[in-house]
């Protein structure tokens, strides 16, 4: 009998698990989740205190979950080392779990940088967990000062559910603009005019260095006073427990599309996983929760034995603020088609017969059409992309291609 | 799985949009269509598309695997018995769902929140309106295994 172990209790290990009982109903499985919780909606962290969902809604499967898949679940535990010949896991109590099939899902932790005087800051937060949220917010007053170092992802979200619930939030950050890893100049313009009017502050091209209690000085020298602060700088995928045994790791542990490590049975999905990335052609940590599942998935049915492979990785976001909405995938390389007012944007650009990426700024109307073209490649001149340029729309396909889509079961 | 699914002749849609307004009259709980639609934005779970040599209804195909229900990041869509279902208390809102739909069938409600056809099979009409109210049957409800 098989018996699978998966490091780490995301939405990938869940995908995993849900992968692995799609093959074999049989084999026991054993995942060591650090967190306490069920698998939860981490990106709805931000969600959860601007109120908008609670820890019940939070859930990323029913109560059940565990149980049905008959799964233990090693809770507040981690695995400090894997000993491949003897293909066992050690955890941090002593225990030992032996595997037919290991899965590394362990996920990112935040990066901080060595600031000078963070240590003297007490309230001091990330904001990556659920545990990282809870605690951030017993710290909220409506009187709070807060600071966020990072104008990323998740600095922003944070930023935008905490805004009623204090008096001040600045962001800073050493980037010249807003969501810099996704958003161009004129679009991170238009977010971060937005993300103004509804009160946020910015201290952008000038980043916190130097903490001192209660007060943070720029590397311009401005000094800006807080009683809370959040560190978004940037994630770190978790490869050390693949890369202590000398499995290849890169930014992230590198995998096949099945999956696979370089190191035998030993599979690695999720945010600690570097895949194909099919819009640069390269291996790339996608940290997007969509990624996850779909790697988590993979390994699971590979590790059960039959054969799966995902090889249609691309960068890609929604994400909104106070009711704007962005949309961003692949890369932004090529000729542009561009549409733009003083509130919304529209970028395309296209490459060599392909549509490459997209970047859409308050606007979203059947988006996932020019998405599926990247990820399908499928070629502009099939088509009639003039005509779907300003709207997307399977009208300006081939009626072959129409019927293919919309004539049977897909 | 093998269920009955909504499929369109576009040689034979007049582009009425008939089906828009059944849609939504359908969902709206509502015993009186000209006070559920009248004068009101409408949020069909269906829509026509089209240029000017051809238009059709575009619905949720409710995908063997489907990419919504993978990418959501709230876990409010999910599969049951083969169709794609939303649960609206989950949703937050994000559209990443419209973000991966490869059919552009999906758009959200006049609160932001993301609805979509669920076949009728979760409101009082028991069977698909867009389908029921076609003049032209363009708008077929069948088994295509």
């Amino acid at each position: 009998m098989n018996r699978y172990v998966i490091i780490g209790n995301g939405v990938a290990a869940a995908a995993c698990i849900e992968g692995i009982r799609s093959t074999d109903p049989a084999g026991s499985i054993d995942v060591v989740s650090a967190e306490r919780h069920d698998v939860y909606c981490r990106p709805l962290i931000s969600y959860y205190l601007e109120g908008k969902t609670d820890l019940s809604r939070m859930r990323y499967r029913s109560q059940d979950f565990y149980d049905s898949a008959n799964c233990s679940v090693h809770r507040g535990r981690k695995a400090v080392r894997i000993r491949k010949d003897a293909q066992e896991i050690e955890l941090d109590d002593g225990s030992v779990l032996p595997y037919t099939a290991l899965c590394l899902a362990t996920g990112s932790s935040p990066f901080v940088p060595p600031f000078e005087g963070l240590d003297t800051v007490e309230n001091r937060f990330s904001f990556l967990t659920l545990d990282d949220a809870l605690a951030l917010e017993k710290a909220l007053t409506p009187e709070s000062r807060v600071l966020i170092v990072g104008a990323g992802l998740i600095g922003l979200k944070c930023a935008e559910g905490i805004r009623a619930r204090v008096a001040q939030v600045t962001v800073c950050d050493l980037a010249d603009r807003v969501l810099s890893s996704i958003l161009d100049a004129e679009s991170a313009g238009i977010v971060q005019r937005h993300l103004e009017e509804h009160g946020i502050r910015f201290c952008l091209k000038d980043s916190a260095v130097l903490f001192e209690h209660d007060r943070a000085q720029t590397k311009s020298g401005a000094s800006i006073p807080f009683d809370v602060l959040v560190l978004a700088v940037g994630v770190r995928a978790n490869t050390s427990l693949l890369r202590d045994i000398g499995g290849e790791t890169d930014r992230g542990i590198l995998v096949d599309s099945c999956m696979r490590t370089s190191v035998c049975g030993i599979w690695a999905a999720g945010d600690c996983a570097q895949g194909y990335d099919l819009s640069t052609g390269t291996k790339r940590v996608l940290a997007l929760l969509p990624n996850a599942v779909m790697q988590g998935y993979t390994a699971g049915v590979s590790m059960a034995g039959s054969s799966s492979s995902f090889d249609k990785g691309i960068p890609m976001n929604a994400i909104g603020f106070f009711g704007l909405h962005i949309m961003t995938a692949g890369v932004y390389e090529g000729d542009l088609y561009e549409e733009k007012d003083e509130r919304s944007l529209k970028r395309l650009y296209t490459k060599d017969d392909l549509l490459k990426g997209f970047i859409l700024v308050g606007r979203q109307e059947r988006a996932g059409i020019y998405t599926s073209m990247i990820r399908e490649k499928t070629p502009l001149s099939s088509l009639d992309f003039e005509a779907m340029r300003h709207m997307a729309t399977t009208a300006a396909f081939s009626s072959e291609a129409r019927r293919k889509k919309f004539g049977g079961v897909v | 799985m093998s269920m009955k699914r909504i499929y369109v002749k576009e040689e034979w849609c007049l582009s009425c949009h008939l089906c828009e307004y059944n849609c939504a009259f359908a969902n709206s709980g509502m015993t009186d269509m000209a006070l559920a639609l009248k004068g009101k934005p409408l949020y069909p779970r269906i829509h026509i598309e089209g240029n000017e040599s051809v238009t059709y209804a575009v619905s949720c195909r409710h995908c063997e695997d489907p990419l919504c229900v993978r990418c959501c990041i709230a876990g409010a869509l999910f599969k049951e018995d083969g169709m794609i279902r939303v649960n609206q208390d989950k949703c937050v809102g994000c559209l990443t769902c419209v973000l991966v739909c490869p059919y552009g069938a999906l758009a959200p409600n006049e609160n932001g929140v993301m609805q979509k056809c669920e076949l009728c099979m979760t409101n009082s009409a028991g069977e698909p309106a867009c389908v029921k109210g076609c003049p032209n049957r363009a708008i077929v409800y069948e088994d295509r295994g």
